[in-house]
């Protein structure tokens, strides 16, 4: 039977959600989400307190704030979740009997990557019912379908970062600099990947044609960040184009992980 | 032991001589932040000054609703800030049409990835997002132009000194969302900070002119406005033209209004020599000229018939 064969018949869904159940479950054991939470709360609450010209109907500054602190704590959560699963076994030896058990290598790894994009969803949950119900209370209407299309995007977004951090997880040495590392990558996606080709249309080759593949290259999360037209309450975006943008984060999810499936197989478990 | 205790004893008593010297002197420094009276000026500086325009253009952001070129687009067109055009602070339309930065997608990336940001040029007392370019009937729609407000405060916050800041924010507080008590405080608070401006006199005048309906008050503020430009600006190489036309303007029309036809017709032609539009000014002052001798013919009477 060939390796590939091998690999699709020893795939059980059974053991992948075993293991993201206690990914899961680590997510509301550790004061991570809590603290961000509490954070976002507060710094929401503060800045709705403050009396603009007594004008109680003010609410986009509030919005922007609030979707600002909510996604950098969902990175943050997703981000440091995910870098510490295969180090955290690693370092507590909990890997060995893992592996003696009938979890394969690529089990592990979708296991630990899905329990981190479901934990990353729930937290979401929480984030986008609280930013509701202060943008509704100030705007006093509630857009369901573009907050629904927001969350699925941003949901999507954080998947791709896990991804892409469970294969940093397999390639740096440290969770510290894997986290570093993904953070500013993601960081300078989101405020430059839009725009690197009209950077490279100003560069002259071979440069320009190298900037120009790595536009294309890179994993365009800015699809994701919908934040303007939530706050200035755009109508909601086409369906075709949504799911557009769902099977584009699908297609980077994917290759991240199986670029990790791949090295993991090859890395010795010390 | 004892040789560590006495040092210790020394640089103690190093430390509190050098304090009480340093503390005389740090009340009277210029730059002691100690005497900011808020917290961002205490923890920042001049530095906040930096931040203060980036905040105004926050606000013109908002009003775009979101549509605004980044750093990488051509921002010709948003040279000028609209925001304060079209609340008559500051003269002239930008060069390039509005729509002009976002060009042609170049790639399909490009052209997917405009669905998913603003893209749409519209303007927030226009109906913003709601009335695309049409002239909103909706007072609820039309005072969505709130949403520039906090970031035009926190503007003013930064840098008192910016006087735009308080001529567009009450231009917009009493036009759009009928808060004029709220213009008024905060026009006098910048003119607490700068006691010369004429932009914020002038603006100050608008307030009681178009909203309390309080013509002698505004025109001496308007005067005022009129004075402190000639002070300050009338030397300048590049004198304030625009405002100088707008008070003289303002002024023209309101002695018209009640009848002073001469004062009336002085400020017509001062505002002659500055207006991009002299032939327009020159009507008016015709009419005025003809209001004027109407005017004095009606309180004289028909000329007497010689007797024969």
């Amino acid at each position: 039977m060939s390796r590939s064969l091998e690999f699709e018949s020893k795939l059980s869904m059974n053991n992948v959600w075993a293991i993201s159940n206690i990914v899961i479950k680590e997510l509301y054991r550790r004061k991570d989400f809590y603290v961000l939470f509490v954070l976002t709360v507060v710094i929401t609450v503060l800045m709705g307190a403050i009396n603009f010209f007594n004008d109680d109907q003010i609410a986009r500054y509030l919005k922007e704030i609030c979707l600002l602190l909510i996604w950098i704590s969902s990175l943050v959560i997703a981000i440091t979740t995910t870098a510490r699963q295969i180090p955290a076994e690693r370092e507590n030896r909990t890997i060995y009997p893992l592996m003696a058990k009938p979890v394969s290598r690529s089990e592990l790894i979708l296991g630990k990557f899905l329990g981190s994009w479901l934990a990353c969803g729930l937290a979401l949950i929480c984030f986008y019912f609280f930013f509701g119900c202060v943008a509704s209370s100030r705007e006093g209407h509630w857009p369901g379908m573009s907050y629904f299309q927001a969350a699925g995007l941003h949901w999507l977004a954080l998947g791709v970062v896990a991804a892409l951090t469970m294969l940093g997880s397999l390639v740096f040495a440290a969770p510290s600099s894997n986290s570093t590392i993904t953070f500013v990558g993601i960081l300078g996606i989101l405020l430059v990947g839009r725009h690197l080709n009209k950077v490279a249309l100003q560069l002259t080759e071979p440069i320009r044609s190298l900037v120009y593949g790595f536009y294309f290259a890179i994993p365009h999360l800015e699809f994701f960040d919908v934040r303007d037209l939530v706050i200035h309450n755009y109508p909601p975006i086409p369906w075709k184009i949504w799911w557009g943008a769902v099977f584009y984060g699908f297609a980077y999810g994917a290759i991240f992980l199986v670029a990790a499936c791949w090295v993991f197989r090859r890395k010795p478990l010390n | 032991m004892r040789i560590l205790a006495l040092v210790l004893a020394l640089l103690l008593s190093i430390c509190f001589s050098l304090a009480t010297i340093m503390e005389s002197w740090f009340q009277s420094w210029e730059g002691n932040r100690a005497t900011s009276s808020t917290l961002i000026g205490l923890f920042l500086g001049d530095s906040r000054r930096l931040f203060a325009n980036h905040f105004f253009v926050k606000a013109d952001s908002y009003f775009h609703s979101g549509y605004y070129p980044t750093i990488f687009d051509n921002g010709q067109s948003f040279e000028k800030s609209h925001l304060a055009e079209n609340a008559g602070a500051i003269s002239g339309a930008n060069e390039t049409p509005e729509v002009a930065f976002l060009t042609a997608p170049l790639d399909w990336i490009d052209r997917f990835g405009r669905n998913f940001f603003p893209s749409v040029h519209t303007h927030l007392d226009e109906g913003g997002t709601k009335g695309r370019g049409n002239k909103s009937e909706s007072s609820s729609e039309r005072a969505d132009v709130r949403e520039i407000l906090p970031w035009l405060k926190i503007s003013a916050e930064l840098d008192p000194s910016r006087i735009e800041t308080y001529t567009v924010a009450a231009y917009w507080l009493r036009t759009r969302l009928g808060k004029t008590r709220e213009a008024e405080e905060l026009l006098r608070e910048g003119l607490r900070t700068n006691p010369h401006s004429f932009a914020i006199l002038f603006e100050l005048g608008r307030v009681y002119e178009e909203n309390r309906k309080d013509s002698f008050h505004a025109r001496n503020i308007w005067e005022l406005a009129l004075k402190n430009w000639q002070k300050t600006e009338a030397n300048k190489k590049e004198p304030d033209n625009f405002m100088f036309e707008q008070i003289t303007v303002r002024l023209a029309q309101l002695e018209e209004k009640d009848g002073q036809f001469e004062k009336a017709i002085n400020y017509w032609t001062m505002a002659k020599n500055v207006s991009p539009d002299p032939r327009a000014i020159q009507e008016r002052i015709e009419e005025a000229k003809q209001k004027l001798k109407a005017h004095f013919d009606s309180k004289t009477g028909p000329p007497a018939r010689s007797l024969k």
